[in-house]
């Protein structure tokens, strides 16, 4: 059981800086150490410490029974989570890559997302599965999807998308205290630094950002709440994970007073802030990564045109990637970067 | 969680969970003499139209033909011509001169990725020309030996590797994951398992024209855990399908060991009692046994015989690929493993039954390093990674479909305008 513990508040608490990795372990960590209910297997996660270290020192501190290596077969990574969420355990399976998590898709899609359901609350999967995803490390078709869509177009998932280490901890304690399946998809590209869609400019460490002073110790961020990553009144950006980086780089440059909203958490989404900007702006920007064809945009663009069409001064445009498989050595040609999200912003503004 | 009953009164010992845990890990002596390494030439070898059952004695059993006096012995001896062992010989070497030298261009940053086969040549190509030609190639990605044993041109897999304008694939495809129609070598995926109920569909597609083809595909001992593998035996087993499937257990899966593949409780190989099929396990840094063992089950499957699953039993010499550094998991087991290095054997057998020598292995090591940096210049006037020699941007939106749609065109001249944009002319 959790104990109970004094709330800390976030602004006063004791930060340091750290990356996106650092701030998983760190959630991770903690969550271990507050509930001996969470566990947390996965391909190379024990000993190892995961492929991108995200899990690094966790089976040395809580031991082989509580974070351990799994056989590679992700239908049993999943299916065994959903069981041992049965039991009673709060699992935290690892895909090691999203492209990776489709053997898997039966127990997520068919199972977990509707134990809750069909056994009218008898039984619940109140698991995490993390996962890295999207691209920007030249990872080809295999390691760098986004497959975002195809989990919130599920009944019964919540998708969650951290854009910084601070949100990236506070949502990740979150999702794993969800009673709920959580599909928590950490945006590798910036594990170990913001990336701002300029890939040939030197890259950033986490250090200077802001956003990197992680508080200490527990705290977690409400799953269904949007982050206001920069007020403005000419337009709203919505985006999410790497794209949040992009996007608050490209508005930078262009001078442009947009309001930028990092929606964190796809299922349940933020409605609220989301139309409290674009009544303000008339105009909106939907980024992300993924495909574009019945990308998670096109769920954005439908509820900002139903709920805020008397608002709107411009149609909402969409800047995405291809509707490609992810290329290798055209990566940069496809991913939805400054050009792409700066001509989607002069076209809401012409409009 | 609320915990039950203290076990109510039961006089049962309580449950505990067993996670597997290699025997060693760095900083560990390695001590591999828990590793029965069976006598060459010692094992049966039964009729290729045997029953499946009277191979599976041997699934628990080692089959090797190269002795410690460098002598083939036994059953299973191929008795191949000096010329072919030769042949082989070089084929290994020059898979191993590539890898090195790829290696290398990675870490030069001249590409993202690289993954070599170093230990496991003979599993690849051996096994590769124990096949006819016209047999289908279902490989995993450690399978590069299989494209250099049909002759594929070195140079085009240079250019693959750097994604370069040469490259067949256009620069789609991460390096290494090839594909090489024109060798029957089936297109890689990423994704581990696929390949294998793939392989028994091409093979059963092949009994239901009465071809005389069949299909042999490669997976890791890591990735035969997954659920295709199963489908993969299932059906193969069923329809009596001409495939061979081929576990090349090289005893690591990236950090995790083979027993968290199940190795600890059986053979890999033993897995084929359970489906009914034919089972073989083969010491497969031993050239001599591995091509031995894929061509007994090429000739049952082709004879209507059946599937057959190897177990090759060998060691993965390096680190997983470029992104990662074994020692962080390993201990410095390369050096014990008691089956020795494929081309050292085979060399050595080779000078023993005195149709080589250490000079002519010198030379021949000269030449391959020659051919292999030749077709890296050659490959290099395409271009490496990065540095702009790559497929024009429209290619990226091509073979998505067979024919361009309206938002595929569109999304095309929004990437080309997007390119004059960044380097206008
Ligand atoms: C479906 C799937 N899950 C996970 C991965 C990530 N992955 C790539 S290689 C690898 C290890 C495979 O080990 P093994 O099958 O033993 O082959 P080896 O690398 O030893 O040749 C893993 C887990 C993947 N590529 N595909």
């Amino acid at each position: 059981m959790i104990p109970d513990e004094e709330p800390v508040t976030l602004a006063e608490a004791p930060a340091r800086p750290m990356t996106m990795i650092e701030a998983i372990n760190d959630a991770l960590d903690i969550m271990l150490e507050r509930d001996s209910d969470v566990v947390m297997l996965g391909q190379d996660i024990g000993y190892f410490g995961g492929v991108f270290r995200a899990t690094a020192g966790l089976q040395q501190k809580y031991g082989k029974t509580r974070v351990f290596d799994t056989p590679i077969n992700e239908c049993g990574i999943i299916g065994v989570a959903v069981g041992m969420g049965a039991y009673g355990l709060r699992p935290v399976p690892e895909i090691q890559f999203a492209d990776y998590i489709y053997p898997g898709l039966d127990q997520l899609i068919s199972e977990a997302a509707r134990l809750r359901y069909r056994s009218a609350g008898e039984f619940v999967a109140p698991i995490t599965v993390r996962s890295p995803f999207g691209g920007g490390i030249f990872g080809g078709q295999t390691h760098s999807q986004s497959p975002e869509a195809l989990f919130t177009h599920v009944a019964g998932l919540k998708t969650v998308v951290p854009s910084t280490p601070h949100d990236a901890k506070g949502l990740l304690i979150a999702a794993i205290e969800d009673n709920d399946p959580v599909i928590f998809f950490e945006p590798k590209r910036i594990y170990n630094g913001p990336f701002d869609g300029y890939y040939d400019r030197p890259t950033k460490p986490w250090k200077d950002h802001a956003d990197a002073r992680v508080p200490e110790g527990y705290y977690s961020i409400p799953l269904g709440t949007a982050r206001l990553v920069r007020e403005g009144s000419a337009l709203t950006v919505l985006a999410y994970g790497t794209m949040v980086h992009v996007a608050e780089a490209v508005c930078c440059e262009k001078g442009v007073d947009a309001e930028i909203i990092d929606l964190r958490t796809l299922v349940p989404l933020d409605i609220e802030a989301v139309e409290k900007s674009v009544e303000k702006t008339g105009r909106c920007l939907v980024v992300h990564e993924a495909t574009r064809t019945s990308g998670f945009g096109a769920e954005l663009a439908a509820l900002v045109q139903e709920r805020c069409f008397y608002h709107l001064e411009a149609p909402v445009e969409r800047v995405t990637g291809f509707d490609t498989p992810y290329p290798h050595s055209l990566e940069w040609a496809y991913f939805p970067g400054p050009i792409r999200v700066g001509e989607g912003i002069d076209r809401l503004m012409e409009a | 969680m609320t915990d039950r009953q203290d076990n109510a009164g039961r006089n049962s010992p309580r449950l505990s969970l067993h996670v597997p845990e290699p025997r060693f890990r760095p900083g560990d002596t390695v001590d591999f003499s828990h590793i029965a390494v069976t006598e060459a030439g010692a094992q049966p070898r039964p009729d290729e139209a045997c029953e499946a059952s009277e191979t599976w004695p041997l699934c628990d059993d080692l089959i090797r033909v190269l002795g410690d006096d460098d002598h083939a012995h036994g059953p299973w001896n191929p008795r191949l011509s000096a010329d072919k062992l030769r042949e082989l010989l070089r084929l290994m070497a020059l898979t191993r001169t590539f890898d090195n030298r790829m290696y290398r261009a990675q870490r030069q940053g001249k590409t993202s990725f690289y993954l070599k086969s170093s230990g496991e040549e003979a599993t690849s190509v051996c096994a590769a020309q124990a096949l006819d030609f016209d047999d289908m190639i279902f490989p995993s990605y450690r399978q590069q030996g299989c494209m250099i044993a049909r002759g594929y041109p070195i140079v085009e897999m240079v250019n693959q590797i750097y994604s370069n304008r040469a490259d067949r694939l256009k620069g789609r495809q991460l390096p290494i994951l090839y594909s090489a129609r024109s060798v029957n070598f089936f297109t890689i995926s990423g994704n581990l398992g696929t390949q294998l109920p793939q392989a028994t569909g091409f093979a059963m597609a092949s009994a239901m024209k009465h071809d005389s083809r069949i299909a042999a595909s490669w997976v890791g001992e890591g990735a035969s855990a997954e659920g295709d593998f199963h489908a993969a035996l299932t059906f193969a087993a069923v329809y009596n399908a001409p495939v061979v499937f081929n576990v090349v257990n090289n005893q690591w899966a990236i950090s995790s060991f083979s027993g968290l593949a199940g190795g600890e409780r059986s053979t890999f190989a033993a897995r084929a009692v359970g489906y009914g099929i034919a089972g073989l396990r083969v010491d497969g840094n031993d050239a001599l046994a591995v091509y031995a063992a894929e061509r007994w089950a090429a000739d049952r499957a082709r004879s209507n015989k059946g599937p057959t699953l190897i177990e090759f039993f060998t060691y993965r010499a390096e680190g997983h690929s470029t992104s990662d550094d074994p020692n962080a998991y390993r201990a410095k087991e390369s050096e014990a493993w008691p089956l020795g290095d494929p081309i050292l054997r085979l060399r050595d057998h080779l000078i023993a039954i005195r149709e080589w020598s250490e000079e002519r292995h010198a030379e021949m090591d000269r030449e391959l390093d020659e051919e292999v940096r030749e077709a890296q210049r050659e490959a290099e006037k395409n271009g490496i990674l990065g540095h702009g020699l790559h497929h024009p941007f429209h290619t990226m939106f091509e073979d998505v479909f067979e024919e361009l749609p309206w938002h595929l065109e569109e999304q095309a001249a929004q990437a080309i305008r997007e390119r004059q944009i960044k380097w206008p002319e």
